[in-house]
């Protein structure tokens, strides 16, 4: 029956996902931890290997609804395993609870100016292609 | 390098730093910022997103890998069911209007936060 749950989860996770542009690790984490038993460190490494086909097949869906940028994702892609670099360094500088709170704040920051925007531009401005 | 470059340079790397440190997915960084910064409609920037994401997870999954972390049958259990889920959920995606996918994503990031707090 937990298996059931488990892929029940893995759908919602995937809808998620694709209406949200995440690869869907928020619910695949606590389906993985709740209904399988898995370590929170286990759930978040097989969560990883579930993304991947999503995030492709989400690309694939996008791009046929031209909504892919290719050079930008590609650019943010490549780039980031840097700043995973430079976090594992912070992370033994600073006091994790520090760190939590910083993101904590500034996540609220984000979340505050997306909906200054969603209400003050009901239509979206045009994207940023200057170069 | 232009200002447009240097804010891709700081989001992958906000990126990176965010799902290294704390577990929570380059997504949830890179949407918003997007949106913020570089004055992406919603639509493109959860599918530019998600290119940046496959890339980042094919990255990241290889290290799990290497540490013997990663359990193949129940990513398949989560993993396959989801294939569907995203194939829904992007489809929807495209009948909503682009504030409310920014409303919902900032209801996402309010939840992280409390969790962020409370952990």
């Amino acid at each position: 029956m937990s298996s059931i749950a488990a892929a029940i989860v893995g759908f919602a996770g995937g809808m998620v996902g694709g209406l949200l542009g995440v690869g869907g690790g928020v619910l695949f984490v606590p389906a993985l931890v709740i209904f399988m038993d898995e370590t929170q460190v286990r759930a978040e490494a097989t969560s990883l290997l579930a993304i991947v086909p999503v995030a492709i097949v989400a690309v694939w869906r996008q791009q046929g609804y031209g909504n892919v940028r290719v050079r930008d994702g590609l650019m943010i892609g490549v780039l980031s395993p840097l700043g995973a670099g430079i976090g594992v360094v912070t992370a033994n500088a600073i006091p994790q609870r520090a760190l939590e709170l910083t993101f904590a704040a500034l996540a609220l920051l984000i979340a505050a100016q997306l909906v200054i925007r969603a209400i003050r531009h009901p239509r979206e401005p045009s994207p940023d292609y200057s170069d | 390098m232009s200002s447009r470059t240097l804010k891709l340079a700081v989001i992958a790397t906000a990126a990176g730093a965010f799902s290294g440190l704390l577990g929570v997915g380059g997504g949830s960084v890179i949407v918003p910022l997007l949106i913020v910064w570089l004055g992406y409609g919603a639509r493109e920037a959860t599918g530019t997103s998600m290119l940046a994401i496959v890339l980042i997870a094919t990255v990241a999954v290889i290290f799990q890998a290497a540490y013997g972390n990663v359990d193949p049958p129940n990513a398949a259990l989560v993993g396959i069911p989801a294939l569907g889920g995203v194939v829904v959920g992007t489809a929807l995606q495209q009948r909503l209007p682009e504030r409310y996918i920014s409303l919902m994503f900032a209801a996402l990031l309010v939840a992280i936060a409390v969790k962020l707090i409370l952990s």
